[in-house]
């Protein structure tokens, strides 16, 4: 057996795991795995320009693929600098493998230089984390890491790595193991039949049902049984912000997202139901609105692979513990086992009635005429110009909102975003994780001017690994967002939310060696995205001056029910 | 809102322990007592912790644990017979009169000296948790120097048990 040191291991290892990209930033405490990245050319390390940009990177490639993304920084500022991104991806349950580096052993405890106690500040934000103890434990350590991150509910799992576990002098017998298993840890791996049997019946006896598709259909992979059941049974569907693409955007049956900023027939058809089949949602507040006011005539069923997240806000009547795909596929088979059918003179009536409430509201807004440009424009023209074939990776704030809203998904794994955590700066950086890892596809950051200086300093790392990503920067000029709330919540009190002194975007952007454009007239704006997408080798920056006075609606009226919304600045229903 | 007690058995690894107290903090659940030590077999430790909460908050604390890793098997003692205990070492000042009286209490309750000073006893005691507050009660706040409870340790009653 060959014998190597713990940062060869390390290395080793993931060769061993297939990884091909390592999104990192070198530092004292890794300079021995970064000494034996250099010594090998399989895996291709991506020098990010601040930790958290690695961290969403990973995350991204891993939201576009469904395979962990892998990470490695330094001790201390390193590790804690990586925080916001390993938080991001556990909100929303994305795997993740982080390598951090730590002081020696023996200095552990001691306020060493570069010391934080990474196991204790990534402990509440990660799915599992370990200290390596020995060297001989680092195969087993990255096995362990790769197996928790992607199986069960998939989260990030950080590996702290003292520095004296890779002493180049130290040598160990190194073999990657071929499986593994932890008796503490078993992910479902069906759901109940029972359970699933009862969800049927109730499924075939609804007269007002709606599915509610969440996140865990897109990293469950189940977009394709999901769809075929929905049609099957001809129930309408509305997709979380996590769950945008599980079911195709412009199909008929598609209510668009529910929630705070959810359609006004999504919301209405949730609230007026008499059957939730929630598949991999978890009833996040930003989705129920007061949870002692939701949808008060509705049975639950919540297939949910995560037990905790059943009955967490929301009691189910029918919980369902498993992964998606197969309960969906063995609901399928049930049904097709029965003779009965879907009611479908009920559910003519309750389309019927959907449809009116389709048409109450439709996703209109205003356009003022004239040149000004409104950021739901901008929106549709890059629908438009990019076929609803691109992927989207958001920031946070309004325009991740009328992303959201405008762009129709009809794939999974295309739509690119911060929900549970809704971390500014997080657009960009997975832009360039998808970007790197689908070098053909179109990607494209939609952000904010806020959001987007998050993280802009990535843009030296694009000219560096030449990556070309088209961002959209919906330029209101404040943090919209902010404003809007306190449009409503403070008498237009706007607080700390005028961005002042925004530089010159397109001197700054062309400072790094990219493209830019600036557009403040609406008839420029198609025009110019044409431009940018034709640029294919080069990263294009289209600074889109939007009005600012813009608010997002829908918008679920606060603790109050799905039906409560205000529809536009002055009509509330 | 019911007084649980939920026994644990995890992983005996550094760091298992401070996930389990964590998991507390993070998620607003209260601990009322926590015990924790390595059983018969040296890989695992066991951990009692009582808590209060209602139904809902209950069944979050025992899927919340159920999903750390290094959880092997957990079980609400409370949802069966089950029996309790708690283990209290308490120093009390004891001069003339009070001395013998002292005495007195300490058989009655079935607690043992188990050192003494010519102005102290300190006195050990196994019971479940209201006969040790009974204790400390009728001994009186003014003479009672020390107390130190160990917290609760439960067990399921019958030929069921928690292991793997
Ligand atoms: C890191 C971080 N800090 C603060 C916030 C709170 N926040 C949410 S949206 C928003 C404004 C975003 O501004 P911008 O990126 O310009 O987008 P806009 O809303 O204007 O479209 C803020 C400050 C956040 N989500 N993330
Ligand atoms: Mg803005």
């Amino acid at each position: 057996m060959e014998l190597l040191s713990g940062a060869d291991m390390l290395v080793r290892s993931l060769q061993n795991e297939n990884v091909k990209y390592v999104y990192g930033y070198p530092g004292g405490a890794v300079l021995h795995i970064y000494d034996a990245l250099f010594r090998q050319d399989k895996i291709k390390h991506i020098l990010v320009r601040h930790e958290q940009a690695a961290t969403h990177m990973a995350d991204a490639y891993a939201r576009a693929s469904g395979i962990p993304g892998v990470v490695l920084v330094t001790s201390g500022p390193g590790a804690t600098n990586a925080v916001t991104g390993i938080a991001t991806a556990f909100m929303d349950s994305i795997p993740m493998v982080a390598i951090c580096g730590q002081v020696a052993h023996n200095m552990i405890g001691e306020d060493a230089f570069q010391e934080t106690d990474m196991m204790g500040v990534s402990r509440p934000v990660v799915k599992h984390n370990m200290s390596i103890k020995h060297p001989s434990e680092i195969p087993m350590a990255v096995k362990k890491a790769f197996y928790l991150a992607t199986t069960g509910r998939p989260g990030p799992v950080v590996i702290d790595v003292p520095k004296d576990m890779t002493t180049p002098t130290d040598k160990f017998k190194y073999e990657y193991p071929a499986e593994i298993r932890i008796r503490s840890y078993n992910p479902p791996s069906r759901g109940h039949s029972g359970q699933i049997k009862k969800a049927v019946e109730l499924m075939l006896m609804a007269s007002r049902p709606i599915i509610l598709v969440g996140g865990g259909v897109i990293g469950g992979q189940a977009s394709a049984e999901l769809t075929q059941l929905a049609q099957k049974l001809n129930f309408p569907v509305t997709t979380t912000l996590m769950g945008l693409g599980g079911y195709p955007a412009t199909d008929q049956q598609c209510l668009g997202m529910p929630g705070m900023h959810g359609s006004y027939e999504a919301n209405m058809a949730l609230h007026h139901s008499d059957l939730i089949l929630n598949i991999g949602a978890r009833f996040d507040d930003r989705v129920t609105n007061a949870t002692e006011k939701f949808c008060p005539t509705a049975q639950i069923i919540h297939v949910d692979i995560d037990a905790s997240s059943i009955s967490k806000t929301i009691a189910a009547d029918i919980p369902i513990v498993g992964p998606a795909m197969l309960v969906l596929k063995d609901m399928l088979t049930l049904l097709a086992k029965y003779k009965q059918q879907p009611n479908t003179q009920m559910l003519t009536t309750w389309w019927q009635q959907i449809n009116q409430w389709r048409n109450r509201h439709g996703g209109r807004y205003e356009v003022s005429g004239g040149s000004a440009i409104k950021p739901q424009q901008v929106i549709e023209t890059l629908y438009e110009v990019t076929r609803g074939e691109a992927y989207i990776c958001s920031d946070v704030g309004q325009h991740q909102m009328f992303a959201a809203q405008y762009y129709k998904f009809d794939k999974p794994n295309r739509w690119i975003n911060s929900g549970g955590l809704g971390t500014m700066g997080f657009g960009f950086p997975a832009a360039m994780g998808v970007k790197l890892n689908f070098p053909d596809a179109e990607v494209v950051c939609v952000t904010g001017e806020g959001s987007f200086q998050m993280n802009l300093q990535e843009l030296s790392t694009c000219s560096q690994f030449d990556l070309p990503v088209k961002i959209v920067n919906l330029n209101n000029q404040s943090l919209g967002m902010v404003r809007q709330w306190q449009d409503m919540n403070y008498e237009s009190r706007h607080s700390q939310s005028y961005m002042q002194s925004l530089p010159d975007f397109v001197k700054l952007v062309e400072a790094y060696g990219h493209v830019a454009i600036k557009v403040e007239r609406m008839e420029d704006m198609k025009p110019a995205m044409e431009a940018a997408l034709a640029m294919h080798d080069r990263l294009v920056f289209l600074d889109i001056y939007v009005d600012p006075k813009e608010h997002v609606y829908p918008m679920l009226v606060p603790k109050a029910s799905m039906r409560d919304m205000w529809l536009s600045k002055t009509e509330k229903v | 809102m019911m007084r649980h007690i939920i026994a644990v058995l995890m992983e005996n690894e550094s760091g298992a322990l401070s996930r389990v107290v964590g998991l507390f903090s993070q998620r607003n659940f209260n601990i009322e007592t926590l015990n924790v030590a390595p059983t018969e077999d040296p890989t695992l430790s066991r951990l009692t912790v009582t808590t209060i909460g209602s139904d809902q908050v209950i069944e979050q604390i025992t899927k919340q644990l159920n999903k750390l890793i290094e959880v092997v098997k957990l079980v609400d003692l409370t949802e069966g017979d089950h029996i309790t205990r708690e283990l209290m070492l308490v120093k009390i000042k004891a001069m003339g009169q009070r001395r013998e009286e002292v005495k007195r209490l300490v058989d009655i309750f079935r607690g043992q000296i188990i050192d003494l000073t010519n102005r102290t006893y300190t006195v050990q005691m196994v019971g479940d948790q209201q006969k040790l507050d009974a204790f400390i009660e009728i001994v009186g706040e003014a003479y009672v120097m020390e107390v130190v409870r160990s917290g609760v340790c439960g067990i399921a009653r019958s030929d069921k048990t928690l292991s793997i």
